[in-house]
């Protein structure tokens, strides 16, 4: 890459006036340096990545409605977690934090692990048993 | 306090973290160095581990091996340090920035505040460095940024505590002990031997090899996964590749950038010379994502779309294999 085709796409990133550092070849040949503002081609992954993020929050969301799933499905999607970030962020096994995806099981589960899920989303338990915030 | 720091901004936040902390310490080692001599560059498929329910691929060593083996073939010694209780680790911090010595950290980058918010997925190997505390904030030197920043004390922690793979367990690190000169020559020429033998290594999965399991992959998934899948597979070996760290583009240039500066050094033309190729190989990484981009910009899944990619990528590792057989040789 040339140091003149150092891309300068408008990039998700100019938002925030982030820019990064690039590797990148001048007239003579030598290798130095040069901001980028961002490259298409990243920030349509970044933002198909994105998409998908949000179809799975709204697929789980329906399915809490539907009383097919807990609400920590719900925000675990919100974080962009998966159960095994949230089993690590809660302190429990995969298999109990699974198992709290059910409804039945949450209904019943107690002041203190809903306060446990609660803490790492940083909610209320009342916001826990309700799932519009955090839209 | 405040320790006298100079913030360099770098394409890689682990090389950075090192050759900012080098330069504090008197020594000055660019970052392509830094990459080259720790053997940064690598080509990796994951099986059986999933980022973001996508397959995982890495395009570089794992996070802190470079900077563990620079410091073993550079002669310096590092210290480092993992905690289990958050307060033992913030005294330790606090314990080494009274003494005026900036310590690089392990972080998560989801709970990182200063990143905009699309950047902030949960991904725990990122560095920065800590160079002094103002009342409760941290002032942070993140090397991916432009200018230094801060951190309250809950930000960092949070940060230095995320969980999941790769947890950094406040992991903290700093070099201790230097030698009178650093026997950067010898450095150069393991730091190549062993990416020349990783690249080349024969497991199915990692190096010249790898890129071609990958190709393979790509062949089979429109087919098999169906076309919605198959877009966002394909849009995360983009995003590891340009994204998560610069990965394959971007690191084949540091690489490039690394042998121009060590043929230099070594007084070795060839190494010159195989920086142009490198260069080249680089480009052809960021035809592979724009054309790769293409298809998944349209959503449309056609076999002949990803069977062309493949054949890219297999190029690719072709001429990979020619030019670190050739590298193997010039040194």
């Amino acid at each position: 890459m040339k140091e003149n085709e150092v891309p300068q796409d408008k990039g998700s990133l100019e938002s925030s006036n982030f820019k990064e550092l690039c590797y990148a070849v001048n007239d003579k040949g030598e290798y130095t340096t040069a901001s980028s503002s961002g490259w298409t081609p990243k920030t349509i992954a970044l933002n198909n990545a994105i998409q998908e993020i949000n179809e799975r929050v709204e697929e789980a969301k329906i399915r809490v409605i539907n009383n097919e799933t807990s609400p920590i499905e719900y925000y675990m999607e919100l974080h962009k977690m998966d159960i095994g970030i949230l089993a690590s962020y809660v302190g429990l096994w995969q298999w109990r934090v699974k198992r709290h995806l059910k409804p039945k099981v949450f209904c019943k589960l107690s002041q203190k692990m809903l306060q446990k899920y609660a803490d790492v989303f940083e909610i209320t338990i009342d916001q826990l048993n309700r799932i519009e915030h955090g839209n | 306090m405040e320790i006298n720091f100079t913030h360099h901004q770098s394409a890689h936040c682990e090389n950075g973290v090192v050759s900012n902390l080098m330069k504090h310490n008197g020594y000055n080692v660019s970052e392509p160095m830094v990459f080259g001599i720790g053997s940064g560059l690598l080509f990796c498929y994951i099986p059986f581990l999933k980022v973001n329910h996508a397959p995982a691929l890495t395009y570089r060593a794992m996070p802190g091996f470079i900077f563990k083996r620079f410091a073993k073939r550079v002669g310096i010694k590092i210290k480092r340090e993992k905690f289990k209780s958050s307060q033992n680790a913030k005294t330790r911090l606090d314990e080494n920035l009274n003494k005026n010595n900036p310590v690089g950290l392990q972080v998560g980058v989801y709970n990182l505040v200063y990143f905009p918010d699309e950047y902030r997925f949960h991904f725990n190997a990122h560095n920065l460095v800590v160079y002094g505390k103002k009342e409760d904030t941290y002032l942070i030197s993140d090397p991916v940024m432009e200018t230094v920043t801060t951190l309250t004390e809950k930000e960092l922690e949070k940060v230095r505590f995320a969980k999941g793979a790769f947890a950094p367990k406040g992991h903290m690190y700093y070099p201790i002990d230097f030698p009178k000169e650093l026997t950067i020559e010898k450095a150069i020429i393991k730091g190549i031997k062993q990416t020349c033998r990783d690249m080349l290594a024969p497991v199915p999965v990692v190096g010249v090899k790898g890129i071609r399991f990958v190709a393979s992959l790509i062949r089979k998934w429109p087919k098999k996964k169906g076309t919605k899948v198959a877009n966002h597979y394909l849009g995360q070996v983009v995003r590891m590749q340009e994204e998560i760290g610069t990965g394959g583009g971007g690191f084949r240039y540091i690489y490039a950038a690394f042998l121009q500066e060590a043929g230099k050094l070594l007084k070795n033309d060839k190494l010159t010379e195989l920086s142009v190729e490198m260069t080249l190989i680089g480009d052809s990484w960021r035809d592979f994502a724009l054309d790769a981009s293409r298809i998944y910009k349209n959503r449309s899944a056609k076999e002949d779309a990803y069977n062309n990619i493949a054949l890219q990528l297999e190029t690719i590792a072709n001429r990979e294999e020619i030019f670190f057989k050739k590298l193997r040789k010039a040194i």
